[in-house]
């Protein structure tokens, strides 16, 4: 029993910094069908400005629990400036383009983070390991586990419960859902579609680096940190279906389960198992689990 | 007569340019050495640029004629060094060109360099395809020489059977107990190899070891959660691995809050780079090795004490494996190249000839005498060292203690015996003291 536990834990733990990357990807392809490359690139933003912000606060002799709050304000407002600035700078140029030439884009934006990047913060590891002692540690199923790897799961939770609820139970949501079902009747309603654009790609931004930011504290941060999780993040999005904030929390599940389970298991099978699931739904589900219905245009 | 002192001009100007051609190393000429090492990357903080700061301050130091005895001699015999550095990082596809651009565009005398497993791999019969010297001065995989043959490269180093094989006979000497252990090692040439040897030499020493968790994750998978849970739960005597730089780094940060260095014996076989970094992290006890007698194992003489006082002078920080492993590789090449040019009247050497020089020979470091005893000269030994950890908390670092040395023939197999096979056989005709 304990050992079952354990897998689901571990899943849990794993999953609940995946959903937040996936659901930023996911809500950004939703509302503006942009196939974001540079969303891993945001990640590492997050990350590595998390780092600096705990640091800073680390030498001025202030407690972590001052660094966990001010690297999630600092990831917050650069990363939501950065994410208007980019779309509104360059994404919207290229908006009603064959969508591989937007995709191109994002790639070129992904090249230059890296390089941004390198050029702010080097190409040295560096750590912010203050907050990851924030919350003790806690024994579960017969193990030790660290209190802030637990504490993702409620946060994760709670960025999801949001997103889910400001999208389906707020006026912005609505107004945001209709421009995804429809955007020429939307223009035409009087809804200002570019803004609506602005709002959900800086979000998108804002969420792929609060996942860095909380996962910063136990990782080191260094050049190559955004390939992995945009491999990792598009998996989950193919599983649960673009643009599906349930589908993107269901993906990020079963990738966290079935990682658990085959490093517990078959740990030969780990890097595989990733995208034997992504095939297995695939081949039943070529548009993913949780693919919103569209109405047919007539 | 016209035509007779265009003769004469001739004659005298083929004759002084053979004469030129002919006349000793002097410190006009200049060696030309292209230098591999990571500048950026995962490997760059913990090997790479220890690796260019021994070499720059080696360079410098010999350049100056600064090294002591037997390096005296300034440059490579007379020749001041020029060194040309590059970025391995990048994968072994554009290690493959890089080093046709050194050999090729920069005009490089010789290539001296490289870290990854994976490159070294690469670059091998690219050097040999070239006829050009090629001088590997890391790599942790026996599979370089033992599974090719070369002329024209040379390991400057030993590979990771020692490091395994001497981990494994610290642990029998300390009585460490061992009736189960656990794995854990990057999924790619270094980490297989290391886990292979490990294995094997613990079998040897420990008849009844069962091997309890065994996991391979990707290079830089960065976060263990999982795998620190699976090893935990196992609760194995020992748990091994050859985790390098920022995922050793990681590793220690997950697990040690975890109670795994509570609950088993932690073996790390290269990780005294990760101890300025880590600090008080890394927990009391841990049995690590570096990769030869280096940095705060290595042993008092004056080469070392020029090399340790020095760099950390220069560098703000002792130096660890990366910087002692290249600043043996330069003096072994200099030994090599001086070496041919007392052959052939002082003349800059050609690489035939520093070739012929480099094989089988044996020369002192900082970290010992290094031999290229293995794969018909091409392929070093040497010592090892093997310590645990304290922390010490006036000097604010990590100390080594409970040291112990081991010769290059304890724990390095005999010439013309794979690596896996000697250790299968039980280490036949290994020397310890």
């Amino acid at each position: 029993m304990n050992f079952f536990l354990t897998i689901i834990l571990d899943g849990l733990i794993q999953a609940s910094w995946l959903f937040i990357v996936a659901l930023g990807l996911t809500l950004v392809f939703g509302v503006l069908k942009i196939l974001n490359i540079a969303h891993g690139s945001f990640y590492a933003l997050g990350a590595y400005i998390a780092a600096t912000a705990v640091t800073m606060v680390a030498a001025r002799g202030l407690p972590p629990s001052v660094g966990f709050v001010a690297m999630l304000l600092s990831v917050a407002l650069i990363a939501s400036a950065v994410g208007l600035l980019l779309e509104r700078g360059l994404l919207k140029m290229f908006y009603g383009r064959d969508e591989v030439v937007l995709l191109l884009v994002t790639y070129a934006v992904f090249l230059i983070l890296e390089d941004v990047t390198k050029l702010i913060w080097g190409v040295n590891p560096i750590y912010a390991t203050q907050p990851y002692e924030l919350f003790g540690n806690l024994e579960f199923a017969g193990l030790y586990y660290v209190g802030y790897d637990l504490v993702l799961i409620p946060i994760s939770a709670a960025v999801g419960f949001a997103i889910w609820f400001g999208l389906n139970r707020t006026v912005i949501g609505k107004i945001v859902l209709a421009v995804i079902h429809n955007e020429e009747m939307s223009v035409s309603m009087g809804v200002r579609v570019n803004r609506v654009y602005a709002i959900a790609f800086a979000f998108g931004v804002l969420l792929a680096a609060l996942a860095g930011a909380l996962t910063a504290p136990k990782i080191s941060m260094q050049p190559g940190l955004s390939s992995d999780v945009i491999i990792l993040s598009f998996a989950i999005v193919v599983i649960g279906g673009l643009g599906s904030v349930e589908g993107a929390a269901v993906g990020a599940i079963l990738v966290g389960l079935a990682r658990a389970a085959s490093v517990h298991l078959m740990p030969q099978a780990e890097l595989f198992m990733i995208y034997l699931i992504m095939a297995a739904v695939l081949l039943f589900r070529p548009e993913g689990l949780f693919k919103r219905e569209t109405a047919r245009r007539i | 007569m016209d035509r007779s002192w265009r003769t004469n001009c001739a004659v005298i100007f083929a004759a002084t340019t053979s004469f030129a051609l002919a006349a000793p190393a002097s410190a006009q000429d200049t060696f030309k050495l292209g230098i591999v090492t990571f500048l950026s990357g995962p490997a760059a903080d913990s090997f790479g640029v220890p690796a260019r700061n021994g070499a720059q301050f080696t360079i410098d130091q010999l350049n100056k004629g600064s090294v002591p005895s037997p390096y005296e001699k300034v440059g490579f015999g007379g020749m001041k060094i020029e060194p040309v550095i590059i970025d391995e990082n990048g994968g072994a596809t554009k290690q493959v060109q890089e080093l046709r651009n050194l050999y090729q565009r920069d005009n490089v005398d010789v290539v001296l360099g490289y870290i990854s497993s994976g490159d070294c791999l690469a670059v091998a019969p690219i050097a040999e395809e070239l006829k050009k010297m090629l001088v590997l001065m890391d790599c942790g995989t026996p599979r370089i020489f033992e599974e090719a043959r070369y002329n024209y490269v040379f390991r400057t180093a030993a590979h990771a059977t020692m490091d395994n094989v001497g981990l494994v006979r610290y642990m029998k000497a300390k009585n460490v107990k061992m009736d189960t252990v656990s794995a854990i090692n990057q999924d790619y040439a270094w980490g297989q190899d290391s886990r292979a040897d490990f294995v094997a030499a613990a079998q040897q020493l420990y008849p009844n070891v069962k091997v309890q968790i065994d996991l391979l994750p990707k290079f830089g998978a960065g976060q263990y959660g999982t795998e620190i849970s699976a090893l935990v739960g196992a609760g194995s005597d020992v748990v091994y691995s050859s985790l390098w730089g920022g995922d050793l780094q990681a590793f220690v940060l997950q697990s040690v809050p975890r109670g795994l260095s509570k609950r088993s014996q932690l073996v790390f076989s290269a990780a005294d780079h990760v101890l300025p970094p880590l600090g008080d992290k890394m927990p009391d006890g841990t049995i690590l090795g570096a990769r030869g007698a280096y940095g705060l194992m290595s042993q008092k003489s004056p080469l070392n004490d020029w090399l340790f006082k020095g760099y950390e002078a220069v560098n703000g920080v002792y130096p660890v494996q990366a910087a002692y492993r290249i600043t043996q590789s330069i003096l072994g090449l200099k030994a090599a190249v001086e070496k041919a040019m007392s052959k052939n009247g002082g003349k800059k050497p050609s690489t035939d000839e520093m070739v012929e020089a480099m094989t089988g020979l044996e020369w002192p470091s900082p970290g010992g005498l290094i031999q290229m005893k293995l794969a018909d000269g091409h392929q070093a030994i040497q010592p090892i060292a093997i310590s645990r950890t304290k922390y010490n908390p006036e000097l604010k670092r990590v100390d080594l203690v409970d040291i112990q040395y081991f010769a290059a023939e304890c724990v390095n197999p005999p010439p013309g015996v794979k690596s896996i096979d000697w250790i299968k056989g039980g280490m036949q005709g290994a020397k310890c003291d």
